[in-house]
């Protein structure tokens, strides 16, 4: 059983067929002018409409990108490139995604200054400490809608409030949420949302970026003029089909899915906290996404314990320094002011709509089996046990 | 992580994994801090080591490490044992991965600890 939908998910078989007559047939650039570049200019068109339609924006205010990190290097660089001249401070939250993260450091390096808010122990910002970060040098606020790793959302809405009465760009990075949680992009204030299509059953390789119509920004990638100059390069034809088609039906059946996965979380929740001793959820219990949980379990690994459910047919993730390529351990954890041994002893489990069925029991025993099999093998959990003697050699 | 075959066994079955009684040496290495902590027990019998166990906290190659210098060092004499290298263990499991060939490779450092804690202990 896949559990690690915040990492991937697996591509719906509707959205490959759309796909499919763009990788074959209808091959034509979007950018000429006979009828086979036509139709491809009119998918992508369509395509547009869709993911426009599903945030209450215009189909103009979409611009196609290679992704969630090309959103968002496109909206950060792009208006700190654009409004330099007018002030060289940015706001954002001290859990962003590293695409956020590593171009606010590459800014900084560029003379940029950041204010990292902190978060709390439930993972959330809070307002009062943005209304005080704020500077007349303030020219965005960027911060994420739902966290990548423990799911909590931020109260985007307000932080969006906050930035127009202070005349601030807001961007959010929006690609955990998007299709999980109804966005609105006038409701909530937002100037720029990043979302990728692989989150939501639609292929790799594609993303887009809401610019709210009137917002300038410099490009990053120069050329053709494709996306109305924004963002160069001829388009990903299919895979803009694909994620235009997974979006639709994402927002279709949001309701009903962020209803169930919600049911399935909480009851994912309710036993692990019951059944395992020291156990506990990390980020906020209400203020999160349908569809992720964030467990630690004291003096156990996470690398170990993703084998081992790994062993059991479930394929999960951790926070754990030593299942990272880094070997440092999550930031994101970290800021929530958890201890650090703690922070090894993480678990994530995040659903997709295909996880509606599935032995609920079962999963939290093999979770319940492999916590208590590496505790009892722990020199920090019990130095009592005989190891050999339970798991029945002797 | 792309762990070899002999690794997943020892994670998945690991050899003497207990805590010991009255050891004659105990060695503890890592932090947990970092993400491993391994706690080495040995008893010794006529300068060779007669029975040996550990208990490990941390990742797949921690617990493999752990598991696999109980078998290479069980039988030894202390000088042989103290002979046993990291690279030793690590061949022996058929390679770790590079990115923990440091941090998680401690139980060759885990025994020689364990080995110097009975010199202390018994040769005053």
């Amino acid at each position: 059983m896949y559990l690690d939908n915040s990492a991937t998910t697996k591509i719906n078989d509707e959205v490959l067929k759309e796909m499919m007559p763009y990788l074959k047939e209808d091959f034509g650039n979007p950018s000429t002018l006979y009828s086979l570049g036509r139709e491809s200019k009119k998918a992508l068109e369509e395509s547009r409409q869709r993911i426009a339609t599903s945030i209450n924006a215009k189909k103009d205010e979409i611009i196609f990108t290679s992704g969630g990190s090309e959103s968002d290097n496109l909206a950060i660089k792009g208006i700190a490139f654009k409004l330099r001249k007018k002030g060289n401070h940015i706001i954002t939250s001290e859990i962003e995604h590293p695409a956020v993260k590593e171009t606010l450091f590459f800014l900084e390096s560029l003379d940029f200054k950041v204010t990292y808010l902190p978060v709390y122990e439930n993972g959330i910002i809070k307002i009062e400490d943005l209304k005080q970060a704020i500077t007349p040098d303030t020219i965005l606020i960027s911060i994420m809608h739902a966290n990548n790793e423990i799911g909590t959302l931020q109260p985007i809405e307000e932080i969006g409030k906050i930035a127009h009465e202070n005349g601030i760009i807001f961007h959010t990075d929006a690609v955990q949420s998007f299709g999980k949680v109804k966005i609105d992009v006038e409701k909530q204030n937002i100037d720029l949302l990043s979302v990728s299509s692989h989150k939501i059953n639609g292929p790799k390789g594609v993303g887009a970026l809401y610019i709210k119509k009137g917002i300038r920004l410099v490009p990053l990638i120069h050329g053709g003029g494709q996306e109305r100059g924004i963002r160069s390069g001829t388009e990903n034809v299919a895979g803009i089909v694909g994620f235009g088609k997974a979006t639709e039906m994402a927002y279709l059946k949001l309701d009903e899915h962020a209803e169930k996965l919600s049911q399935i979380r909480d009851e994912i929740i309710e036993k692990v906290l019951g059944r395992i001793p020291e156990s506990y959820l990390n980020g906020d219990a209400h203020e999160r996404l349908p569809n992720v949980v964030n467990f630690r379990f004291k003096a156990i690994e996470g690398e170990s314990l993703i084998l081992l459910l790994d062993s059991k047919g479930y394929q999960t993730s951790t926070g754990s320094a030593c299942s990272s390529k880094t070997l440092e351990a999550s930031p994101v954890l970290t800021a929530l002011g958890l201890d650090p041994v703690d922070v090894h002893g993480s678990l994530r489990i995040s659903l997709a709509p295909e996880n509606d069925d599935f032995d609920i029991d079962d999963f939290v025993d093999s979770i319940a089996q492999s916590v208590e099999r590496l505790r009892k093998m722990s020199p920090l959990w019990n130095k009592d046990i005989d190891y050999d003697a339970v798991v029945g050699r002797k | 992580m792309d762990y070899s075959e002999k690794v997943m066994d020892h994670f998945a079955n690991p050899r003497n994994c207990r805590a010991m009684e009255n050891p004659d040496g105990v060695g503890e290495v890592g932090n947990p801090t970092c993400g491993d902590l391994m706690t080495i027990y040995i008893k010794v019998d006529d300068g060779i080591i007669s029975d040996i166990s550990f208990q490990t906290f941390g990742c797949g190659a921690a617990i493999a490490t752990s598991s696999m210098i109980t078998e290479l060092a069980v039988g030894k004499t202390l000088d042989e044992a103290l002979a046993i290298s990291r690279n030793d263990v690590a061949e022996e499991l058929d390679g770790l991965p590079p990115i923990k060939m440091h941090c998680s490779n401690l139980a060759a450092d885990g025994l020689q600890a364990a080995i110097e804690n009975y010199y202390e202990t018994h040769q005053s």
